[in-house]
This record gives C-alpha cells, structure tokens and sequence, in this order.
C-alpha cells in the first residue's frame, strides 16, 4: 500500500514536471459558459490555437448562469452566455463589460410518432400542446394542421428540459411573445413551472431530452438544431409570424436573424421574427469580454480570437448545425471588439 | 476497548526494554495527530454548512419553513417550496437501500460463507468493487435504452392488475421513479456488498468454527453468529450506501423525471433534492443560488436525521452486537 | 410402526449424519437457494451495465486514445491522452490528502476515544458528509480555492475531490479496525507495545484489506464524479499544467456524450471504460502491493 503510493505519487510527479515544462511557453486563456454554443466554440479555438503557436483557449461549458458567476468573479478571462448579463451583473464589473454575439441558433421541436413523417404544427397546435390544452395526437387542431396524414389516437407526452438552460428561456420566450395566455402563466425563464395538465417528462440537457424522446412513444420536446440536425431527429415544420410552415435549417434561421435589428449593446431578441421564411424560433448567443484587461497581451490574443471566429469560423457554422450571422452583424461586431482593451 | 495508557510493569524489564523515550514521544504526538484529525473532520463539515448556510441566509429569511410544506417551484414568481423534492430524496433513497440492502448483503454472505471457491470470490469481489466506479453518465443512459423498456412490459400488468394499490396507481411514464430507485439501488450495491464482504472476512475463523462445532446448519451460523457479529461494518456499508443515494445526481436526474409532484406510485415522475441542485445551479441567478443553498442545508439535516434514525433502530432492535 | 420404531430406538444416540429433511436443515437449503438466486438476479443489472460498457467503450478503445489530445467537431480519431493525466493527478491530490486524514482520524474514532464527545460528532460529521451531494463539494472548493487564487487549477480540483473522499475512508476505517480481534490489539499492548505502536505495527497492518476497500472505493466515486471539477478544474483540451484548468476524464465524458457527434460519443464511452479500467488496476495493484493473507 505504502508503496503503491510512493510508486503512484513518483509517476505523478515525474509526470507533471514532464509537461509542465513542455508547456511553458503558451498563453493560456480561460473561458466558461454556455453549453448550447460549446461544440462551435471548441472548434474555433482549437483551430485558432493551430493556426496561432503558443496560444492556447480553454472554454468549458458549464451553463450561462456560471459562466456569468465566473466572469465576475474573476476567474476566468472570458465568458458566453445565451441569455445575456442584466444592467445589475453588468454593474459588478469595474472594468467594464464588451457583449459580443458570436452565432446563432434555432431551436426544433423533435418528436417520436411512429408512421408521421413530416409532422406540421401550428401556432395554435404547439401553444396548445405546450400549455397543456391538446393533450391527444388526434386533436383536431394537430389534424387540421396536417392534411392526408392519419393522426394516431395517442397520448401527446412532453418532454421538457430538466435543468435551467438558456434553450428553455428562447423557447418559452418565443412562446409568451406569441401566446397571451401562455405570457400570463406560466411566462418565460430559464425554468418555468409548465401547467400541470401536460403530461410531462423532464431531462437534463439536449441529449437527455432527445435520449428520452426516442425512448417514449407519443413524445414530442425541444432541442436545439444542431443537436437535432446531427443526430438526424425528425423535426416539425413550424408556422410562423407569416402563416406559413417553415422547416428548421439554414435558411429559415438566416431570414429570422435578418429581421432583427441589433442595437448598441448587442443585445437583441428575436422573438418572433416577420418573413415569409424566418422560422419562428431563433436567437444569438454571446461572449462576454472585459473593456480593460491587465495584460494587454491577453486583449490582443481575445481581439485576434473574435476577428478568428468572425472571418473563419463564420463559414464552418452552418455544418455544426449554427446560423452564421448575417454580414452587417459581422462589421458591428468587428468594430466593437476595438473596445476590448 | 483496549485502552492502556501505562507503561509496562517493572518486572517485565528483563525481558523487554521500558518503551523508550522516542516511542513515548511518538506515542503521544501520534496520538495528538489523531486527535487533531478528528477536529479536522469536525471543522471541515462546519466550514461546509457555514459558507452553504451564509449563502442561504436570505433565502431563509423570506421563505422560512414554508420552503419545507409548499410544492412550486417557479422562478418567475419566486415562489420556492422543496416538499416535492424531499419525498422524492426519501422515497428514492429508502427504495434504493431496501433493494441494494438486501441484495448487497445477499452477495456479500454469498461470496464469503463459502458458496464459492476462493478465488472465485476475490475476482467477484474486484469485479463489484469496480462497478462502483462506473460513472453515473453510464448508468443514466443504460437506465433510459436498457432499464425502462426491459421494466414496461412489467409496470403496465401491475397497473393494469393491481392499480388498486396506490404503488402502480399510474402508467409507467417512461422516466420515473421506480427505473430511478432500481438504478440507484444498483449504483449503491457495489458500496454495500464491498463493505459488508470485509465485515464478514474481518470476523475470525474460529467464531464461525465455534458455531458449526456446536452443530449449527450453515445459517444458523450466518443467522445467529456471523450477521451479529458483522452487523456494525454491515450498518456502516449501510450508511455510505445511503449516503450517495441520497447525494447522487446525474443518473437520477436522468432517470427521475423531475416533476414536482408527490405520488405514492412508483410509476410517476418525481424529483429529488440533488439532482434539484445539480441542475438549476449552473444557471442560478443570484437570489435563486441562495434558495439552492437553503435546500442543500436541508439536505444535509435530512442525512443527519436519517442517520440519527437508523443508529436509533439498530440500538432499539439491539441486534447492534458490539465486539 | 417401524419408523416410530426406529426413531424410539435412536433416541438416546442421535443420528449424526446429515438429514436434509429434517426442518433445520430445510431451512438452511431453502435460505441457501434464496441467496444463490438473489445474488445471480442482483448480478445480472451489473454485469448488464459492464457488457453494455465493454461493448460501447471497447469498440474505438485503441492506443491513440491514451496519448492523443480530444478532437474537435467532425475531427475523426483523437483522445483523451490529457484527461488521464489530469484524472490521474486530481485523484492522486485527493487520495494524498484523504488517506492519511481519514486514516489518522479513524484511528482515534476507533480505537483511542471511541466515545469521546469530539469522536461521537466527528462520527456524525463523516456520516453526514457522505450525503454531500458532489456539486455542494464542488461549490466549497469553488469559493475556498479558486475564487481566492482567483484561477481554475488542478490543485482545486483535487481539493474538491478530497472533500467526497474523506468521509468514505474515514467510515470504512473506522470499520476496519474495529472489526480487528480484540485479542491481537491486547497481545501487541501485553508485549509492550505503546498504543501507538500496537496500532502502526499490529492493527493497521490487520486492518489494512478493510482500509483498502475503502480507499479504493471512494476512489472509484471521485474519479467518476464530474460536478466537483466542473467548478474547480474546468476543462482544458491540451496538457496539464497544474495552475491552470485540467482536463479530467468524468468531464470529458459529461462534455462528449452529450455532443451530438459520432466521434465524440464513442470516445466517451471508451473514456469510461478507461476510468473504470483505471480504478481495476488500482485495485490490483493496491491489493497485490499491500493485501495480506486475511487473518
């Protein structure tokens, strides 16, 4: 045992000592944040990191709330958040706080109905399922919805996020804008308490939620696109401000973020965009940089970093399953990365 | 308990030597290092539910023990109550240890009384102790694609036969809490089969050997002379095993449903106090951190009681053999 | 008539061989049947979540994995080479911290103050901290650590980890020495031992299969928790550096299996048969090295 423990503890330091000297010479920056942005981001950094010798980002997802937490805390150099900081949160940062929106997302309603291929859902049908009222596959709002289709007689299941997320704050925030009652109860957060008439399910993050979808007959939740997109999720065409049905991808999501207009601050909801192709449920995501770092090294490396994800990681966005933001947003965006000092 | 404090009688001397005085110096400050690790202990929980209890402070100012009786849970209107979440914590928990009790201490009796070759029983052994490590990720995701379609078949006759009883009084939603208290049960199993197994081998042979030589069948041994005299490692697997199903959240909140409701059905989603946590947490704002902070208190009084609970039981029933 | 004869016959000299239908010995073979089927039915869910395991995770499990770093989106190959430094190192951390401080405190719940006041509470502490939700451990270490040092490092991280530990080897332990005979403790202190000595040099020793299973065990749930490093450790994609964020394999299985990429998901599945892997040669190792014959 004793000499388990000494051979261990000698591994160990003639390991760390190892790499601690083969890493000596990279910057390391730290961020944390936002989980429905982290596949993009890991990707951008990485190949940032590649492209810029001895420069290394880490981002970890953690949730917007503790990515916030950290960023005022100090603890990190960056963050990313999908609901942005409050003028309070705003306020707890001496130096100064840059908002940046980095891309875009849209979120699906994925579904498990055995022989409905191309599910269409109106306003009316996914309020109604969402606030409990239609609780049967073949209401006949679902069946006015898709003609030629035979609606199973089956109970509607909702599956839900289990924890508090910022694809749920989208979610219901697209739901309240058009929906009065569901404004007045149970409104939008990043957890609402859902009426009690859903029958409902709850499970933490996208995978749960899509694991359980699939693993429950009549279940039908929201799921960002990406996720849905590359796990190949059958998802509802939506109706939109328009009337019209759109399917999820990059074209309704690019046509939303153009109907948006971003304001000084950065921080603009889409909530329920016009158009004839938006579809309905789209929004930015943001980085959250201080004005003034002690290093100003460090502000170059996150100035570079932005100017990266702006030119290059723009055109692999699409594929990751994110909306690239549209060009005018690009040139806001470029222009208030200056003010990271 | 042994407990000699004096040195050896003068007429030993000549045999062995009087401890020296390095053995006396390391006598006394080995025991000063145990006593002040015993502090330590005491100190780490307190500086624990001191920087909680700080936390949640403000949240105990506003909602008082009405947090403790009311069943929303909405942030929009601040409304905070966790009655919902500690039946589920209870329920789960107690579940899971009656299930992972009985089995855990089933296998332990199976792989040391000698059902098994010995070597058997080592390689069993290493096998279980390993599934302890197995990460909750894992055991969540084989609850949702292994567990839950393998067990519907099974919840839907009980409903349908016996949906009387208020236990299968729902169907079967899929995530609820009998998949989740049936993997927990399983996740904690490890702990206490582990635990209980050392018990057992800790036991010398004689004692066993003393009972078959009197003529006892196999399990009047096991019954009346092994059990007792295990029962306090077995209680304390008992303990640990509780404690990380009552701490547990990953495979649970995966597993659960985390509905804020109270059923006596097993069938229905439920929530429980950890993955309540674990899972509003990373996005709290403010306020909300400190009315997480309040329910983690409540938690740990909640393990406390449970503790103080069963070490009341286990004296009651006297079966609290003491070596 | 003759069996009643017989059994009159045999009154005054009882049979001594075994009778399976006499009712003491039915019950031993009933009971007997019930544990063999019990503990084939509770093994049959654990060797489900094993097979399941070695089926996912075997399947990408190659050497790249051990000295590669994690890919990207849509990268293929790629592994998680820095999170079982990182593991490795936290783990070790929290082991150095928590054996000796859950052993020494165990030696004097156990043996030199069982009922002390400060031993009762301590006790009491340890049983509730085996409560702890991991995330409240993980909160802990976020203000006491990383907010004071104002980074996220892999010193945190192991702190965090030290915390679930602690009460684990400090119960299990206690157990332990207990559980050693009350005779070896007396013949050690009848030959002149100091109560110290008796305990480094006879009851440890004897101890010492207890104390293993226990460390090993709370080992095994450190390695595999992911919410105490998420707010300690962080993640990092690229070699340890204790200062800074570390990789760890229970956060890259939380980061990966819920990606929606084939790549990753297979990697942390073969990811989680390595931590458990990991913790199997430890056992080993740990009970090659310092197991005895048992007493």
């Amino acid at each position: 045992m004793k000499l388990a423990k000494t051979v261990r503890s000698l591994v160990l330091c003639s390991m760390c000592s190892f790499f601690a000297v083969s890493a000596m010479a990279a910057t390391t920056v730290v961020g944390s944040g936002a989980s429905f942005p982290a596949p993009i981001y890991t990707t951008w950094f990485k190949q940032f990191s590649r492209a810029n010798k001895g420069v290394q980002i880490n981002y970890q997802a953690k949730g917007s709330g503790a990515g916030i937490r950290d960023f005022i805390d100090h603890t990190v150099d960056f963050a990313a958040s999908d609901a942005a900081m409050t003028e309070k949160q705003i306020a707890k940062v001496p130096e100064g706080v840059q908002l940046l929106p980095m891309t875009a997302g849209e979120i699906v309603l994925a579904y498990n109905l055995k022989g409905v291929k191309d599910l269409q859902l109106s306003r009316e049908a996914y309020t109604g399922i969402f606030l409990g009222k239609i609780k049967k596959w073949n209401d006949p709002v679902l069946v006015k919805a898709n003609p030629g289709v035979t609606m199973p007689d089956e109970e509607i299941t909702v599956v839900s996020r289990a924890d508090s997320s910022g694809t749920s704050y989208v979610f219901t925030q697209h739901l309240a804008a058009i929906s009065p009652e569901f404004a007045k109860n149970p409104g939008y957060g990043k957890t609402v308490n859902w009426p009690s008439a859903i029958k409902m399910v709850k499970a933490p993050k996208n995978d749960g939620v899509t694991a359980t979808i699939k693993q429950t007959p009549g279940a039908i939740g929201y799921i960002e696109y990406g996720y849905a997109k590359m796990t190949k999720q059958p998802m509802a065409k939506l109706e939109n401000k328009a009337g019209k049905f759109v399917a999820p991808g990059l074209e309704g999501g690019q046509a939303a973020l153009a109907n948006a207009k971003l304001p000084e601050n950065m921080i603009a909801w889409i909530t329920d965009p016009a158009g004839d192709q938006s579809y309905p449920i789209a929004t930015y995501t943001w980085m959250m940089f201080y004005k003034k770092y002690s290093d100003p090294a460090k502000a170059e490396i996150l100035r570079n970093m932005v100017a990266y994800c702006l030119d290059h990681g723009q055109k692999i966005a699409d594929k990751i399953g994110y909306i690239p933001l549209p060009a005018n947003v690009v040139e806001k965006v470029r222009a208030a990365s200056a003010n990271i000092q | 308990m042994a407990h000699p404090t004096t040195t050896l009688p003068q007429e030993a001397a000549s045999l062995s030597q009087p401890p020296s005085k390095m053995d006396i110096i390391f006598n006394k400050s080995f025991r000063s290092l145990t006593y002040a690790f015993t502090w330590a202990m005491v100190l780490l929980l307190a500086a624990i539910v001191i920087k909680i209890g700080i936390k949640a402070i403000p949240a105990i100012e506003r909602h008082g023990l009405a947090f403790l009786t009311t069943t929303t849970w909405d942030v929009n209107s601040q409304h905070f109550g966790i009655l919902p979440e500690i039946w589920g914590t209870l329920y789960s928990s107690l579940l899971a240890l009656i299930l992972g009790g009985f089995f855990g201490i089933t296998i332990a009796i199976f792989l040391t009384q000698d059902f098994l070759p010995h070597r058997v029983e080592v390689v069993l052994k290493s096998i279980i102790e390993l599934l302890a490590a197995i990460p909750s990720v894992v055991y969540g995701l084989w609850g949702i694609f292994v567990l839950i379609p393998l067990i519907r078949p099974l919840a839907d006759f009980l409903h349908t036969h016996l949906g009387w009883l208020p236990w299968f009084s729902t169907s079967l939603s899929g995530p609820g809490m009998f998949p989740a208290a049936l993997v927990l049960s399983i996740m904690i199993l490890p702990t206490i089969a582990a635990i209980s197994q050392d018990a057992f081998r800790a036991i010398p042979h004689k004692t066993k050997e003393a009972a078959f030589g009197m003529g006892t069948t196999r399990w009047e041994a096991i019954l009346k002379v092994m059990l007792p005299a295990a029962s306090g490692g077995i209680f304390g697997a008992l303990v640990l095993g509780l404690g990380r199903a009552l701490g547990e959240t990953m495979a649970l909140a995966m597993l659960v449903g985390n509905s804020n409701q109270i059923s006596l059905s097993v069938f229905a989603p439920a929530n429980t106090l950890a993955s309540l946590l674990a899972l509003n947490f990373p996005e709290a704002a403010e306020y909300e951190v400190s009315v997480l902070m309040y329910a983690a208190c409540i938690l740990l009084l909640i393990t406390l009681l449970v503790n103080i609970a069963g070490t009341a039981i286990i004296a009651m029933t006297g079966s609290g053999a003491k070596k | 008539m003759k069996h009643a004869q017989t059994a009159e016959n045999e009154f005054h000299l009882p049979r001594l061989e075994r009778q399976p239908f006499e009712p003491r010995a039915l019950k031993s073979i009933v009971l007997s049947s019930i544990t063999v089927a019990a503990a084939i039915t509770a093994c049959i869910p654990l060797f489900s979540v094993l097979i399941m395991l070695l089926y996912r995770g075997g399947k990408r499990l190659s050497l790249e994995v051990f000295y590669q770093l994690p890919p990207t989106a849509f990268e293929t190959g790629g592994g998680f080479g820095n999170a079982i430094v990182g593991t490795l190192f936290m783990v070790g951390i929290a082991a150095l911290i928590s054996v000796p401080f859950g052993i020494l405190a165990a030696i004097f719940l156990a043996e030199l103050g069982p009922d002390s006041k400060v031993a009762i509470t301590a006790r009491f502490c340890a049983k509730i901290m085996t409560g702890l939700p991991s995330i409240l451990a993980g909160v802990f270490a976020y203000a006491a650590v990383v907010v004071v040092f104002k980074t996220y490092s892999a010193w945190a991280g192991g702190i965090a980890l030290s915390l679930l530990m602690i009460p684990v080897v400090l119960l299990t332990a206690e157990e332990a020495i207990k559980m050693v005979p009350r005779a070896m403790k007396e013949a050690a202190v009848g030959i002149g031992c100091t109560p110290a000595q008796a305990m480094v040099k006879v009851i440890l020793p004897v101890a010492l299969p207890g104390i293993i299973t226990g460390v090993v065990l709370a080992v095994a749930r450190a390695a595999g928790e992911t919410a105490p490093l998420l707010f300690t450790a962080l993640f990092s994609d690229y070699w340890l550096k204790a200062q800074e964020p570390t990789a760890s394999l229970a956060v890259l299985i939380y980061n990966y299996s819920g990606m929606p990429f084939e790549n990753q998901i297979e990697l942390a599945w073969a990811a989680s048969l390595v931590l458990v892997l990991m913790v199997f040669l430890l056992n080993i190792i740990s009970r090659t090295l310092g197991g005895r014959k048992k007493i």
